[in-house]
């Protein structure tokens, strides 16, 4: 008898339980990757792998909405109560501070906080500082002078919650810029040095509990959290996030097949793509991204400073032949131009291939051969650096078998991808032509055309100079200006320009771009409610783990 | 009376020749070795008349015929999301792809027999360049002895100090990045002569203390006393006395440092400093088969098979060596 109280006992017990958590929510959800990223500061790190984290971690003044779909790329009201529409012709944004929302060490958010954040982004000399946020009135001085910094342009009053910046130029993508980890706000008396390893307490959904990179992290909820918008910063579903590091790709997909982990950072490597499509189909996920893989020829040194020789390599790849390596049609799709198909801005066109028009259809060797004899460089050597990762190794002998086919004596070198962005950036490296990507910081076309191919994105003999290519044409960044500015007010227009913008550098011939990634994520069979940002990629705490 | 005849003397050599060929295990390695290197100098006329390629093309977008119909090399894997892509299977006849193809659509068996000619080259000079290097250092530092000595046996002590395969890859990885340029000595980033320089160098210390240990007991020996004593020159002692005593123990090491050189090379080679693409060797085709392990394995285990099987033969040959000219040898390799 007393036996069959116990168990009736148990059972509303257990009752209770199911009806005190709402349905999805609660569980772990174990995501895996082949090592850590460096640095968990938010302010510093510049990674897609940790930016996945710091969106749930850490919240702005806005955000990108955190949800799948097109909506995505929208920006939203996060810790301000709403997005400001910028007043004095594009030089004030004004916002309001949410109250009530604490960090998860209990400490309130205040407009102290808010600036003590924005003065510490050029402290530890957030790797931005210097190319987005100097737009605030007295960012230059921060950058020159960091430790005295007092950025003049952000103006608070703790009485009404409200912020100003001041800039000293109009810049539309101001907000996309303020919506990213880097302008996270962050407790006011945090440490204005890089904290490393070191997490800092934040406002989002969950909480760091531990962090060795040489083995993982474990996320909990935040216990000051509560959730003031779902599209800003939703309550997650699963009670614990953890990450392990230290699995290869290969280990990766047996664990997320077997069951052991839920989601995996790394692409599918080539040789399993088969397998995991013919008996995981249900766990498999493949969305359109914002990113580009392309070649890079260097404008200021023999022989790519020669037009005709430029030309000849553009009409003689085989753009079908790149994506096969990239793992087929699905994975990748073949372009001739810089933005990516899901792009504003975007519009179709390829002039370098058999039939010109709008999309590439097969390389022209008649053209290229032409191209080749008239730039005199037959026998030139040439030197392919690219990753040793795949597919950019794979590609970057294919290439070479292009460029001696053209009659260059190519050969290849395949560095360390830890240092291979860095040694193809720095023109002391004296780098003929490369294989590397390129992926949206922000769905901006200005995020490809303004940071790739201006003059202000070109430094010789530095290890950060984005413009690879070294094309510097004052008359496209005047063009490229005039429709950053246009974008303000005309967004429609403006798209049309960077359009215009785009074809005009593709036809100057100073990069190859081969095709757009498609992402493909592999979850495990317990994984539901998968959601896909175009901005974050996987949004880890939208995912419902089936106990 | 019956007339005992008497055998001729054989000499020295005659001798171990006889002794090496009555050894079935190291005459089979023999046969082995010579069936790899002749194979793999066919690897032109394969590529010509049997597999119809050019096995340092890619050839990503190409077609063959296989049964009457036209097959893509490499192929879009047939599954329900269409998602992948695979390099067409080995044919298992004689004729084009007949171990398949690689990740670039290359002829696998063409590319193997190439890169056994390059593996092959690369070890075996390398050999000598550490034979000749290890037989000068370890004959003076044992024969001269005092500072000489004490010099060539510190800078011996420094480079075997440096785990082997850390030296290779440091050595490497400087050298394939920017070539080597020193005065009139330049060499391209992908050019054999560096892994086949940087291999020769990292075993010498390896080969030169064991013969500066003999050359020390050679040294004391009688005859080479009796030398000095009637003031015989010191490098006619050395060619005449000393040489002779220790090249026997540098013909052991050869078959030796060869296969020891052939996985050093593999390894330089998989890790992409080794011999630069679209060149081959047995190493890089591992290391594009790696990326195939699943789909192709044949692709890595071809070269890996080809490899075990050469060092194996190589280390037979060395014991047989070993046995045929030095049987009282108490080193063991």
């Amino acid at each position: 008898m007393i036996k069959r109280i116990l168990l009736l006992a148990l059972l509303l017990a257990g009752m209770a339980t199911a009806q005190a958590a709402p349905a999805g929510y609660g569980g772990t959800l174990r995501m895996v990757t082949v090592s850590a990223s460096g640095t968990f500061d938010p302010q510093v790190n510049y990674t897609l792998r940790y930016a996945q984290l710091f969106q749930m971690l850490y919240d702005g003044l806005v955000t990108f909405a955190k949800t799948g779909g097109p909506k995505s790329v929208t920006i939203v009201p996060d810790l301000a109560t709403a997005v400001p529409v910028p007043t004095d012709h594009g030089l004030t944004y004004q916002f309001t501070l949410r109250t009530g929302v604490k960090f998860s060490n209990g400490q309130p958010v205040t407009t102290a906080a808010v600036v003590h954040s924005f003065r510490r982004l050029f402290k530890v000399n957030s790797p931005n500082a210097g190319t987005w946020y100097d737009v605030i009135v007295g960012g230059r001085r921060c950058l020159a002078h960091p430790r005295s910094c007092k950025l003049q342009g952000l103006v608070v009053d703790p009485a009404t919650n409200s912020i100003t910046f001041h800039l000293r130029h109009p810049d539309a993508e101001f907000l996309d810029q303020l919506a990213l980890a880097f302008a996270a706000i962050l407790p006011v008396n945090t440490p204005d040095h890089n904290m490393g390893t070191r997490p800092v307490p934040g406002t989002g959904t969950y909480m760091v509990k531990s962090y060795d990179p040489s083995t993982g992290l474990v996320m909990v909820r935040n216990p000051y959290f509560h959730q003031w918008s779902a599209l800003a910063q939703p309550k997650g579903f699963p009670s614990v996030i953890t990450y392990r590091f230290g699995l290869s790709a290969e280990s990766q997909v047996t664990a997320v097949e077997n069951g052991q982990y839920d989601w995996m950072y790394e692409d599918v490597p080539a040789d399993r793509l088969n397998e995991i499509a013919t008996k995981y189909t249900k766990q498999v996920h493949i969305t359109p991204t914002n990113w580009t893989l392309y070649v890079p020829m260097n404008v200021n040194i023999p022989p790519f400073n020669n037009k005709d020789a430029r030309l000849a390599v553009e009409y003689a790849m085989n753009r079908e032949s790149t994506v096969k390596l990239a793992g087929g049609n699905r994975l990748a799709i073949p372009t001739c131009i810089t933005l990516p198909p899901k792009m504003p801005g975007y519009s179709a066109y390829c002039p370098f291939t058999k039939n010109p028009g709008k999309h590439w259809s097969a390389p022209n060797w008649r053209l290229a051969r032409h191209y080749m004899k008239k730039s005199g460089m037959i026998g030139q050597k040439v030197t392919v650096i690219t990753s040793l990762q795949a597919p950019y190794r794979q590609i970057g002998v294919y290439t070479q078998d292009v460029l001696n086919r053209l009659g260059f004596k190519a050969s290849v070198k395949a560095i360390s991808p830890n240092i291979d962005f860095t040694y193809i950036q720095n023109t002391n490296n004296h780098v003929q032509i490369s294989i590397t990507d390129w992926a949206q910081d922000y769905p901006a076309p200005s995020d490809f055309l303004n940071v790739l191919y201006s003059c202000n994105s070109f430094h010789k003999g530095s290890d950060s100079s984005i413009n690879i290519s070294g094309f510097c044409d004052p008359a496209i960044d005047a063009e490229m200006s005039k429709a950053e500015l246009f974008s303000l007010k005309h967004p429609n227009q403006a798209d049309a320009m960077w359009s215009h913008i785009d074809h005009q550098i593709t036809r100057r011939a100073v990069a190859v771009n081969l095709f757009s990634f498609e992402r493909l994520d592999f979850v495990s069979a317990r994984l539901r409610n998968f959601q896909f940002s175009g901005e974050f990629f996987f949004l880890p705490q939208l995912a419902k783990i089936k106990p | 009376m019956t007339e005992v005849k008497q055998r001729p003397a054989q000499g020295y050599w005659a001798l171990a020749l006889r002794k090496l060929m009555r050894n079935r295990s190291a005459m089979i390695s023999v046969l082995v070795l010579v069936l790899i290197v002749l194979s793999c100098l066919s690897a032109p006329w394969y590529a010509k008349y049997v597999s119809h390629t050019n096995p340092f093309q890619s050839n990503l977008s190409g077609t063959i015929m296989r049964h009457g119909h036209a097959v893509e090399v490499l192929g879009a894997a047939d599954n329900p999301l269409k998602l992948g892509i695979e390099p067409i299977g080995p044919s298992g006849r004689l004729g084009p792809y007949m171990l398949g193809a690689d990740q670039q659509g290359r002829d696998v068996a063409a590319r193997l027999l190439y890169g056994g000619q390059n593996s092959l080259l690369i070890s075996s000079i390398a050999a000598i360049i550490t034979l000749i290097l290890a037989g000068l250092t370890g004959i003076i530092a044992g024969f001269f002895g005092g500072f000489i000595d004490a010099a060539i046996t510190w800078a011996l002590d420094a480079l075997w100090a440096f785990p082997v395969f850390l030296l290779a890859i440091s050595l490497s990885v400087v050298l394939i990045a920017h070539g080597l340029d020193i005065g009139p000595l330049r060499l391209d980033a992908s050019s054999l002569a560096l892994p086949i320089s940087i291999i020769g160098i990292i075993y010498v210390p390896y080969v030169a203390r064991p013969i500066r240990a003999t050359v020390l007991t050679l040294r004391q020996s009688e005859f080479v006393l009796a030398a000095i004593g009637i003031g015989a020159s010191p490098w006619r002692i050395v060619w005449r006395d000393i040489l002779p005593n220790v090249i026997s123990t540098i013909i052991v090491f050869a078959p030796l440092i060869i296969a020891l050189n052939l996985l050093t090379e593999a390894a330089l080679s998989f890790l992409s400093i080794g011999v630069q693409a679209p060149a081959a060797s047995w190493g890089t085709i591992i290391h594009d088969g790696e990326s195939l392990i699943y789909t192709r394995p044949l692709v890595a285990i071809a070269p890996g098979l080809l490899i075990v099987v050469t060092v194996i033969a190589l280390n037979i040959l060395g014991d047989g060596l070993r046995d045929a000219l030095d049987p009282r040898a108490k080193l063991r390799l």
